[in-house]
């Protein structure tokens, strides 16, 4: 039998920013993962999840425009029932630090905090037919949390010379804090940064997805198909489309730079 | 060139498929990207053949469930079907006699009924989805058609575990069909091909394709995963998540049927010797 537990629990609210260009499965597997573990944990019960790409102006190489990026995040998202795409981050006119990102989700966040809570409980014990039953068995403390979500190769990006400045590396890491999601258990266990483990093998990144697109080779099973479908239809990954942003600095560097004058 | 010369390639995937995953669907996927890219072949058609329960493997589910899973997962694809015939058979089939059983199935059915089923498949899918037109190759002269055992590198590890292969079956299924070897690691298929003989002698029906995105999704991780309640979305298609929390399939229980039992072919090499 499954120990009930009354204790109170922090309603958490998860936010991946990133590309998504295009998303795929392991994208939506992060969240899978980091929901399971922040539960396990006993202090958390995730709540909601947010997929929030990135605007044009990044700059990155071969970035498709943020409407297919948004549109094709949406239609993989279509069956999920606690995470959502948010699209205010691509429709900025200028790159957004991930820092200003969280901060205007967390104003979000506590301004709807009720409503959150309800439909993630109505949502939650519609379709997982085991551990959410539970969930309305825990007590819900206060408005949710918000923290952020990545891959073990985001926290390598803190050791990039120019694209971080140290506050926002501390709000972050300090005031928000981290769910990582790794495939080796070489890091620490720190405070304010959830270390999940990933058993299974399954890194599927869109570099890999595009490259594959831009040969013609099948990319089934790697993304949902209605992702494919909606590639397809809009002829998005080609040869040119990979030139795109090509030589043009990352937009967190050069406004980093300019800051920094 | 000429698409007539073209030789058709059918894939037979054998195995447990306890439950299948995305992993499993893949291979095929990259498989046929591989045999197409030299321009010679065409994969028209790929089968997944679940094992029957006789296997006795640790934690195998009733065909019956790893059938209909199966047949859930392969709905949205318009060339992969999946055959009930291995895993309804009262006793394990070796794999060669599986093969040998969807030979004769191909060569007595002419290739305008393989044709049919694809285009019904194809069908089927567009129903929900918008695919671009089906290419008949019925219409093209008659080809040659190949049948083919699609698998991972674990298959081809396995060929060297002593009392697990008859030599005269891996023989069979290499010299006289052909291989097409999913691996994540090329130099370590070409280290298996160089170790066992009767590999090297037919190395030239053997496919090794490189998997460039790592997707290893095993089964046995999925149950695991499952007997803990955590997640496995993403890794299977949801028809098939959904039918194992309806059914709740694999639980602690599950995985210990079989559990002490010597795996049937172990069993049918001990006994012929």
């Amino acid at each position: 039998l499954d120990r009930v537990d009354l204790t109170a629990r922090i309603p958490l609210v998860l936010l991946a920013c990133g590309s998504f260009n295009p998303i795929t499965h392991q994208h939506m597997r992060l969240f899978e993962l980091a929901r399971g573990h922040m539960h396990q944990t006993g202090q958390y019960e995730v709540v909601g999840g947010i997929v929030s790409p990135v605007s044009d102006s990044y700059g990155k190489q071969g970035l498709a425009l943020a409407k297919h990026r948004v549109t094709m995040a949406q239609l993989a998202l279509r069956t999920s029932d606690w995470v959502t795409v948010d699209d205010w981050e691509s429709q900025q006119p200028d790159w957004t630090e991930t820092v200003m990102a969280m901060r205007y989700r967390e104003s979000f966040i506590c301004k709807r905090s009720k409503k959150c809570v309800d439909s993630a409980l109505k949502y939650s014990t519609m379709f997982f037919n085991v551990k959410f039953q539970m969930l309305g068995k825990y007590h819900l403390q206060g408005a949710p949390q918000l923290k952020f979500l990545c891959g073990a190769d985001f926290l390598d990006t803190f050791r990039v010379p120019g694209l971080w400045q140290n506050d926002h590396v501390e709000e972050l890491v300090g005031r928000f804090g981290l769910v990582c999601i790794s495939r080796d258990l070489l890091f620490k266990h720190r405070q304010n940064i959830f270390l999940v483990h990933e058993w299974i093998r399954n890194e599927i990144s869109s570099t890999e997805v595009r490259r594959a697109l831009r040969r013609g080779l099948s990319v089934k099973y790697l993304l949902p198909d209605s992702v494919i479908e909606y590639i397809k239809e809009h002829n998005l990954y080609t040869t040119d489309s990979e030139l795109k942003n090509k030589d043009v600095d990352l937009r967190p560097l050069t406004k980093q730079a300019l800051s920094d004058c | 060139m000429d698409p007539s010369a073209k030789v058709k390639v059918v894939l037979l995937a054998c195995g447990s498929f306890n439950p299948i995953t995305n992993m499993h669907l893949r291979m095929f996927e990259l498989a046929r990207d591989h045999l197409q890219d030299a321009g010679r072949c065409d994969v028209v058609k790929g089968i997944i053949s679940p094992v029957g329960d006789a296997y006795q493997k640790r934690g195998l589910l009733e065909a019956q469930h790893r059938l209909k899973m199966a047949r859930l997962a392969a709905e949205t694809s318009d060339w992969i079907s999946v055959d009930g015939w291995e895993c309804v058979q009262p006793e394990w089939v070796e794999t060669s006699k599986v093969m040998r059983h969807h030979h004769a199935e191909l060569m007595t059915s002419d290739l305008d009924q393989v044709d049919a089923e694809r285009s019904a498949k194809r069908r089927k899918v567009e129903e929900t989805e918008n695919i671009s037109s089906f290419q008949s190759f019925s219409d093209t002269s008659e080809g040659e058609i190949e049948l083919k055992l699609l698998c991972g590198a674990d298959v081809l590890e396995s060929f060297a575990v002593p009392g697990l292969w008859k030599e005269e079956d891996i023989e069979e299924i290499v010299g006289r069909y052909g291989l097409v070897c999913i691996t994540r690691s090329g130099s370590d298929a070409q280290k298996i091909i160089n170790q066992l003989d009767v590999l090297w002698r037919n190395r030239k029906n053997i496919h090794v394709v490189h998997e460039w995105v790592a997707n290893d999704i095993s089964a046995t991780h999925v149950r695991r995963a499952l007997r803990r309640r955590q997640s496995v979305r993403y890794l299977l298609p949801d028809a098939v998540m959904h039918y194992i929390q309806q059914h709740e399939l694999y639980s602690a229980e599950s995985e210990r049927k079989n559990a002490g039992v010597v795996l049937a072919p172990l069993q049918r090499c001990t006994m012929t010797f």
